[in-house]
């Protein structure tokens, strides 16, 4: 069985890559190449997969997964801008995938093999208009 | 492997009537949706793709090129259009939402490959919605 837990931040970034020139940046990621960076209302789904506890009938406590997602992911990325004050986006373009991918990262460790529920897929929506679903393996 | 959704608008006018029955059996199969003059819907497609991230750019698909691909091939063609008289597949067939899906994917894999030449990304999956409450989908 699945459960879902959602959870919203807003954050500033820009999509460049500062060896490129204004035109190739702009060709891959469009406006949101914009050298002054601008802002996103992100919405993300955490979707863990398990069974149902027997004596409690939890597949696991979604007040604890609030908690996970408020510590690993809301707080450090809230009111943020990603490239000058989140890693590893010093480094890495914060696209939605990139930040999508992190966001998995900084979760997978709360849900180590073996236990009792398994991270299942992560949703990150930019926009009401654009998401990426990323659910582990294989990115290259 | 990363899947990214990207969500169009389009609103456009369809009547259903089908050449294989009789006016009786047209209003008797599809209802109100046989009346004579046709009607409208706000149309939001929903187009995934899924491909690997790019270590150097971060992206699993060229965004500026995903938007013209869809907007030349289906949004521009269909917006504030009449299907059953303006859309040429629909000389002979019934604009259903199944049908358009159908012909949207038609339209996208034909165009595919002059936005996208190499393995990756490639188009997953298709989902519609005519409104609100009627949904439709096809994977790739």
């Amino acid at each position: 069985m699945l459960i879902t837990r959602k959870a919203e931040f807003s954050a500033s970034h820009v999509c460049a890559l500062p060896q490129w020139s204004d035109e190739q940046n702009r060709a891959v990621y469009g406006a949101a190449a914009n050298p002054r960076g601008h802002g996103h209302n992100y919405s993300v789904e955490v979707t863990l997969e398990g069974e149902p506890d027997p004596r409690t009938g939890m597949i696991f406590d979604l007040k604890a997964l609030k908690d996970i997602l408020n510590q690993q992911v809301v707080d450090p990325l809230d009111h943020r801008h990603l490239n000058q004050e989140v890693k590893p986006f010093d480094h890495i373009v914060p696209t939605v995938e990139n930040v999508a991918i992190e966001i998995w990262k900084r979760l997978e460790s709360q849900f180590p093999p073996g236990g009792s529920v398994k991270l299942h897929n992560v949703r990150l929506y930019e926009t009401e208009d654009l998401y990426v679903d990323y659910a582990g393996g294989e990115l290259r | 492997m990363i899947r990214l959704t990207r969500r169009y608008r389009f609103s456009a006018s369809h009547r259903l009537h089908s050449d294989f029955f009789s006016d009786a059996e047209n209003e008797q199969l599809y209802g109100k949706c046989n009346h004579p003059f046709g009607h409208g819907h706000d149309y939001v497609l929903e187009v995934s793709v899924a491909g690997p991230v790019d270590a150097h750019n971060g992206t699993a698909v060229l965004l500026p090129a995903l938007d013209k691909l869809v907007d030349k091939s289906v949004v521009s063609q269909f917006e504030h259009r009449d299907l059953n008289s303006e859309v040429p597949e629909f000389a002979d067939r019934v604009p259903t939402s199944e049908n358009l899906v159908r012909v949207i994917e038609e339209r996208l894999k034909a165009n595919w490959a002059s936005s996208f030449p190499l393995a990756w990304p490639r188009l997953d999956k298709i989902r519609l919605l005519e409104t609100k409450r009627n949904l439709f989908e096809q994977t790739t």
